[in-house]
């Protein structure tokens, strides 16, 4: 079953251009290649994809070298509460008289990792059994697939709301929360994937040249359904750190003094004079975000052609 | 099945003539079984959906550490083993797991939905009093974002990697990298820190009296009671939070209904009426819009999780009492029943929104029912 509206809540573009895994690839002999087009546009975009890379980049720096960048101890005051940004606390401090710039550096050490963390558990599990599911079919298909139907019957932050403050709010309940919620994207997309594989004719030229059903599972179908779930993990890269950073928001997050972007936002949101304790740390998400994004929406330009000729 | 589907439809009304003392052509009646039986089988799997988002609440009820009899028994009353098994045997936690989850249904069924720990209401008379208030933000934005989202994907799909194009997707993608609950900070900074030209928050002023509960949201009641006044002041209350939904919800809609209009501007017939030619507003108006919206239609059930997402985050911003709030509330004060409550309600309306887009897709498209 795949009604139009089931499936989609995260990426649904990725379902509908990046599923033919034998057009991805190329895998059938005929299929025309498109045209390689070098207009300014495709430079402007690889413009932008270094762009992306660059300010991830400078992220991961800051994610590894946050104690011998940042001025001051991100968990403890130093200086006085609230202080706007000045010469000895470039972007201020927040109500415990903490310096914000510190307390994001310090952020990017959770929102990095968990979010890959997020993104690499939920490919794992997800594209097992997405894996699994396509490739027995019958009743381990139907359940599975129905499982998915289950989880797309909640909006995905609700749900993950729901299973943390159940099992009560750490780092890493929510992303075992959000890894819940994701999961099923991409059993979808890899089963669709391992369909199309199977039904196709070089799977069953090799099953006639006596290729076993375990032979042709790691050498065929898992390397060409990787593609898709690669341009899917991509994508959602940017959304697992919006997601990380709503839960803590809520305060379902990693637990309090930790320097948490969504919390952050969330201690200042109640006393707008104190503009710089909330607004601050947006644009640290805001800019993370964007650079996954740009790069996600480059690495299905480079994985599927035919989004190429769309787009 | 596209390519055999449309020929023999075609076929059939002009081979057989319509009786003539039938109702209608016998064409019409064939689609109707069809689309009776597509309906049917789309409330089927709805309702088993239902069903099965019930046992996934109960059992993440169970998996829940704790024990309800140490949390709602005093301690001198937990020492005592005769009281607590008496609780145990009141609430039916002595019995077997599937008992157990029967009983579950069984109040679910009469509406029961608990007690919230942190109102002392039933989650139920909570959820009615704050769904409205949900509503009177969700409606609007909705309206709003699938007007704005279709002009612009449209705008920007005929203006293919020209400036407006570029312009248009790009403010898309920032907006969709954009934490919605961060934008609205910013938005309620700058409109009302700064410009005051806004409300704080809430839904009326507080020199105001709430009209009197007959919808429950505040705009139509005012005029429901002939109350410009009050009416003026809840509007000005929806004001941002309703430009912030809005502004999130058609960042996430424009790919998808700029792509629709791409793969319709590209059909031979939309070519064809070029060729013939007629204006190209003509063209756009009848052709393209009007096949592209029946796409559009689907992407209206993301629009609608997008929104229930938006308000749990945003009405905490905007002081405004609905389930997001409440929601928010329940999770910080770990209130089980009425997360739970909150939980099953918004899967509800999920799914039967989503139901009703398939359907409405399956009307419009006749391929979609076959299938």
């Amino acid at each position: 079953m795949s009604t139009p509206t089931n499936a989609p809540q995260i990426a649904p573009d990725v379902m509908a251009e990046a599923l033919p895994a034998r057009r991805l690839f190329g895998l059938r002999p005929g299929a025309p290649r498109p045209e390689r087009r070098r207009s300014g546009r495709r430079r402007h975009a690889r413009g932008l994809t270094v762009v992306a890379i660059g300010i991830l980049a400078c992220w991961a720096i800051v994610a590894i070298a946050a104690p011998l960048l940042a001025p001051h101890d991100p968990l403890a005051q130093s200086g006085p509460y609230y202080a706007p940004p000045s010469g000895a606390h470039w972007l201020g401090t927040d109500q415990l008289g903490r310096d914000i710039l510190t307390r994001i550096l310090y952020g990017a050490r959770l929102s990095l990792p968990l979010a890959v963390v997020i993104v690499a558990l939920a490919l794992l599990i997800g594209g097992t059994l997405g894996l699994v599911a396509g490739y027995l079919g019958r009743w381990v298909d139907e359940v599975l697939m129905r499982l998915t139907d289950l989880v797309f019957a909640f909006p995905p932050i609700i749900l993950a709301m729901v299973v943390t403050a159940a099992f009560g709010p750490s780092a890493r309940n929510a992303v075992l929360a959000l890894v819940l919620v994701s999961w099923p994207t991409y059993a979808r997309v890899v089963r669709s994937a391992v369909l199309s594989i199977r039904s196709s004719d070089f799977l069953s030229a090799s099953r006639l040249l006596g290729v076993g059903p375990w032979r042709a599972l790691w050498r065929d179908v898992v390397p060409n359904s990787v593609g898709p779930s690669v341009v899917l993990a991509s994508l959602e890269l940017g959304n697992a750190v919006l997601m990380l950073a709503s839960l803590s928001f809520l305060g379902l997050g990693p637990r309090p003094p930790a320097p948490e972007w969504g919390a952050m936002i969330a201690a200042g949101s109640n006393d707008l004079s104190k503009w710089w304790v909330s607004i601050i740390p947006g644009i640290a998400i805001l800019t993370v975000v964007l650079a996954f994004n740009l790069l996600g929406d480059a690495v299905r330009d480079w994985l599927d052609p035919r989004s190429r000729s769309r787009r | 099945m596209t390519a055999t589907q449309p020929p023999a439809a075609g076929l059939i009304p002009a081979a057989e003539p319509p009786a003539a003392d039938g109702p209608g052509p016998a064409a019409t009646t064939r689609p109707s079984r069809t689309l009776l039986r597509f309906v049917g089988k789309k409330i089927l799997i709805t309702a088993a959906l239902l069903f099965g988002v019930t046992i996934l609440t109960f059992l993440l009820v169970q998996a829940v550490p704790g024990d309800p009899a140490n949390t709602n028994l005093s301690e001198t009353a937990q020492q005592n083993p005769e009281i607590v098994a008496a609780y145990r045997a009141k609430w039916g936690l002595d019995r077997p797991l599937p008992m157990q989850y029967l009983t579950y249904l069984n109040n679910l069924i009469h509406g029961n939905l608990g007690t919230s720990q942190s109102t002392g209401d039933s989650v139920l008379a909570d959820l009615k009093k704050y769904v409205p208030a949900t509503l009177e933000l969700a409606i609007p934005a909705m309206i709003l974002s699938l007007l704005i989202s279709v002009g612009l994907g449209l705008w920007a799909a005929v203006r293919k990697d020209r400036a407006a194009d570029h312009t248009i997707r790009g403010a898309a993608l920032v907006g969709l990298s954009t934490p919605s609950f961060w934008l609205a900070i910013v938005v309620l900074y700058v409109f009302f820190y700064l410009l005051g030209v806004a409300p704080n928050g809430g839904r009326l002023s507080t020199q105001l009296t709430p009209p009197r509960q007959v919808t429950g949201m505040y705009t139509i009641d005012a005029l429901l009671q002939g109350r410009p006044i009050a009416f003026r002041d809840a509007l000005w209350h929806l004001m941002l939070p309703v430009l912030v939904l809005t502004a999130l919800t058609v960042s996430i809609l424009i790919r998808f209904v700029r792509s629709a209009m791409l793969e319709v501007l590209d059909q031979d017939y939309i070519k064809a009426a070029y060729a013939k030619g007629l204006p190209r507003w003509t063209v756009l108006r009848r052709h393209v819009l009007r096949a592209g919206l029946v796409q559009v239609v689907t992407v209206a059930g993301l629009a609608f999780a997008s929104l229930l997402s938006g308000t749990v985050l945003i009405e905490q911003i905007y002081s405004w009492p609905g389930i997001g709030q409440y929601a928010y509330r329940a999770a910080l004060n770990l209130d089980l029943p009425a997360i739970m409550g909150v939980g099953l309600f918004v899967a509800l309306v999920y799914t039967v929104v989503n139901l009703l887009i398939d359907i409405l897709y399956g009307i419009i498209d006749p391929r979609i029912r076959v299938s």
